[in-house]
């Protein structure tokens, strides 16, 4: 039986890393039109590099993922402190909008903020992709960032205060510090969410500033080469590098 | 002061506003941020839906329900409505089998640092680029692609087994995509069963049909439902998917709503469909708020 059980869970893991492998695979083969045999080429990496379009557009992401961190964690946090460690009316209530939106499907917020970003004169582009971006990555750093304040002790900081600091510098010099895991863990996860982020990005962007997930899209649905192959390896593993480092710092999901 | 401060909170001479105002400065910037960004577009989007045109130049805009009489007025939205509900309903389905059964191998069969790392690969996929995972299976399952490669390997007589631009393609696509969802929520339910149960099950004659039906699935339902509703609620919602792995079969309600606001232009029409598959997203997580909240501990 527990042979058994073993080989369901490697099929599973050939399920999910096939399609992974081929795409990446493909990247490498020489064939302009994805034919086997498999002749090893790097010339698709090689046009990458000189593919201005998916290279500024890479470029984009990464940037509007950088901001997103920064901008998503600094208000995060801010809001984690006050939801753990205050108690206060209406807190239930801020903690289930946390999750529209998580739960609402993309399409639904991604057109939404079209419409209303048109109807005020926002408007498409870096600004709204900004905005759109640090709002889906908002409720996963409190969340990442409250849980990691259950295991930040609430006294320590009052006992620094009762030995006469000042509430912010307990803050900054006892709490901080011991939440800083945490806060790193939910920066990456915030950077994550927006590098791999496509729908809301999709309805966002303006001509001229796109992001690589919406240039790739555009891709696939206009004809592609093997260049989009490459830039998605890279791009896969950057997210996956992100996720394995923000593993080890707040080790989601492994409960003994 | 309606708020009730923290009780031993030492209060130092220096300290002149109120709690409350501190709080409030906390809360604000992210709140105010997804008030901007997520609360007034969705009720833009709710105002828009019953406009009688895209707001575009000068002429004036009347309010209207046709958008949600769409349903009657144009059959073909009922026939579309219902293939998206059967693309959910399959890739619900196959991610709970699925699923559970992985998530059971993993509880059952492994341990330590092995299910540690199984779970992590298992996990990794699903915060990859979800667009370059749908992109991957054409590879795959085109034609002579990488599964009719091998197909032709096996059996070289035979014809084809490319299924890319099917329905079939389109619920792989989305299993790939939610499955590690369903193997995490239902791991997080069963790993908490007692062995001892089981034990004592067997010892008392139980056989395993009987202890999959009478005791495994009933204490793994608050994981399995989690994970129906959080796969059942987004796959209704896909546009991409059915676009890049069904071609011209992949008509579903998210690719209608994609046309209203990227090709026709009719943004009302979209924005009622929109607030449609809203209503309906909210009916689901309403109907199961109490095993959502509950997590996916405890019992059923």
């Amino acid at each position: 039986m527990t042979r058994l059980g073993q080989i369901f869970l490697g099929l599973i893991l050939i399920f999910l890393y096939t399609p992974i492998v081929v795409l990446m695979a493909m990247g490498f083969n020489e064939s302009e039109l994805y034919e086997l045999p498999f002749k090893f080429s790097t010339r698709w990496y090689s046009a990458l590099s000189t593919n201005t379009e998916l290279l500024t557009s890479g470029f984009n992401s990464i940037v509007l993922a950088v901001i997103t961190a920064v901008v998503a964690t600094s208000i995060g946090t801010l809001a984690a402190l006050a939801l753990s460690r205050r108690t206060f009316r209406g807190r239930n209530l801020l903690q289930l909008l946390l999750l529209p939106p998580i739960a609402i499907p993309w399409l639904i917020t991604g057109t939404a903020m079209l419409i209303f970003f048109f109807w005020t004169g926002i408007g498409r582009g870096m600004h709204a992709l900004i905005i759109g971006h640090v709002a889906l990555a908002v409720p996963y750093v409190v969340l990442v960032v409250g849980t990691g304040m259950k295991s930040v002790r609430a006294d320590l900081e009052e006992a620094a205060m009762s030995l006469g600091s000042t509430p912010i510098h307990a803050f900054f010099a006892i709490t901080l510090p011991l939440l800083f895991p945490s806060i790193l863990g939910a920066a990456l996860f915030a950077f994550a969410v927006s590098l791999d982020q496509f729908v809301i990005s999709y309805f966002l962007s303006s001509p001229g500033y796109t992001t690589l997930p919406v240039q790739i899209y555009s891709a696939i649905r206009k004809g592609f080469t093997p260049e989009i192959n490459a830039i998605s390896t890279l791009l896969l593993l950057g997210s996956m590098t992100a996720i394995l480092i923000f593993a080890r710092f707040a080790k989601p999901g492994a409960p003994k | 002061m309606p708020n009730k401060a923290t009780p031993q909170r030492a209060s130092k001479g220096a300290r002149i506003l109120p709690q409350w105002v501190s709080t409030t400065a906390l809360l604000l910037p992210a709140y105010g941020w997804l008030t901007i960004a997520v609360f007034l577009p969705l009720l833009t989007m709710f105002l828009f839906s019953f406009m009688n045109k895209t707001p575009m130049g000068k002429a004036p805009i009347e309010f209207t329900l046709r958008h949600y009489r769409a349903f009657i007025d144009q059959p073909y939205l009922i026939k579309i409505a219902t293939n998206t509900l059967l693309m959910g309903l399959w890739t619900t389905l196959a991610c709970a089998i699925l699923g559970f059964l992985a998530a059971l191998a993993l509880v059952r069969c492994t341990h330590g640092a092995r299910r540690e790392t199984l779970l992590i690969l298992i996990l990794l996929p699903f915060w990859t680029n979800g667009l370059v995972r749908v992109f991957s299976w054409t590879m795959v399952l085109r034609e002579n692609g990488f599964l009719d490669n091998i197909w032709h390997w096996i059996a070289p007589a035979a014809g084809s087994i490319a299924i890319l631009y099917s329905r079939e393609a389109i619920v792989i696509g989305l299993v790939h995509g939610y499955l590690p969802y369903m193997i995490l929520t239902c791991y997080i339910a069963l790993v908490t069963i007692d062995d001892a149960i089981i034990e004592a099950a067997q010892s008392l004659g139980a056989r395993w049909w009987v202890i999959l039906t009478k005791i495994l699935i009933p204490l793994a339902a608050p994981g399995l439902i989690s994970g129906a509703v959080l796969t059942f609620v987004p796959v209704i919602g896909s546009f991409m998917e059915p676009r890049i792995l069904g071609g011209k079969v992949g008509v579903t309600m998210g690719t209608v709503i994609e046309d209203q606001f990227t090709q026709a232009f009719n943004w009302p029409l979209g924005a009622s469909l929109s607030f449609t598959l809203l209503a309906v997203t909210m009916a689901i997580f309403a109907t199961f708020s109490g095993v959502l909240r509950r997590g996916t501990g405890g019992t059923a």
